[in-house]
């Protein structure tokens, strides 16, 4: 299973770059098992927040193969 | 319905008056329109420059949806969002909302909730430039008194 990973703003900073990829044999992967392998062990901001596939959603979401899945700070358009 | 991201600085009276051209004539009763300009200080700090970041693709997903949450609840013609991106100067125009209505209320109604959900849902990121020189990320957007209540009667009346 390979995962997209993408960083942004002051997450991309905080990571050093603004994509990853994540591979993984196991039968089910977690947005918090992406968040642990793109980062490298680095605790998630409780601030943070997640999307799959451009769609908002939490840690405990499952991914899929091929599944984009995006990190980043609260949002501050407008 | 329309929804720009732009690179480059906008004029947002054209970008108005260019839409309502192609609007169903003598259906329009008014308009309302927000446009949300660049301040030079943000908490506490002089504010020289700032770029505006974005997640392409889910940033225009997310303005159509709550344009279409808007189109739902309340009686509408038409409406416009455009919104900026890069590197930008104090006065610059960052986002413009438009809504086309029969009538006034629903315009006001619909503008108001397209412009506090954009701030709290489109994946858009500032990143200030302050007056010695520094760059810091905004973490959170000034809250709008009047969000929370409009907000609690989008809710109630759901």
């Amino acid at each position: 299973m390979t995962i997209k990973v993408r960083f942004f703003a002051s997450m991309r900073d905080r990571m050093g770059k603004g994509d990853a990829t994540v591979n993984f044999s196991g039968a089910k992967m977690t947005v918090t098992d992406v968040w642990q392998q793109a980062a490298n062990g680095a605790p998630m901001p409780e601030s943070t927040l997640i999307a799959i596939n451009m769609e908002y959603t939490d840690n405990n979401a499952v991914v899929k193969d091929g599944d984009e899945v995006a990190f980043f700070p609260p949002v501050t358009g407008g | 319905m329309k929804v720009l991201i732009c690179e480059n600085s906008f004029d947002p009276w054209k970008e108005l008056t260019a839409y309502e051209q192609t609007l169903p004539p003598g259906k329009t009763g008014g308009s309302v329109s927000f446009v949300g300009t660049m301040r030079d200080f943000n908490d506490g700090h002089d504010v020289s420059a700032m770029r505006l970041d974005h997640y392409p693709g889910m940033t225009e997903k997310h303005i159509e949806r709550v344009m279409e949450e808007a189109a739902e609840k309340w009686e509408i013609i038409d409406s416009l969002v455009v919104h900026r991106v890069g590197d930008m100067q104090p006065n610059d125009p960052i986002v413009l909302v438009v809504v086309w209505s029969a009538h006034r209320a629903n315009a006001f109604d619909a503008c108001r909730y397209i412009i506090n959900y954009l701030k709290e849902r489109a994946p858009f990121w500032k990143c200030e430039t302050t007056r010695d020189g520094k760059q810091r990320w905004v973490e959170h957007n000034t809250k709008d008194p009047g969000a929370a209540a409009a907000v609690k009667k989008v809710v109630k009346s759901a």
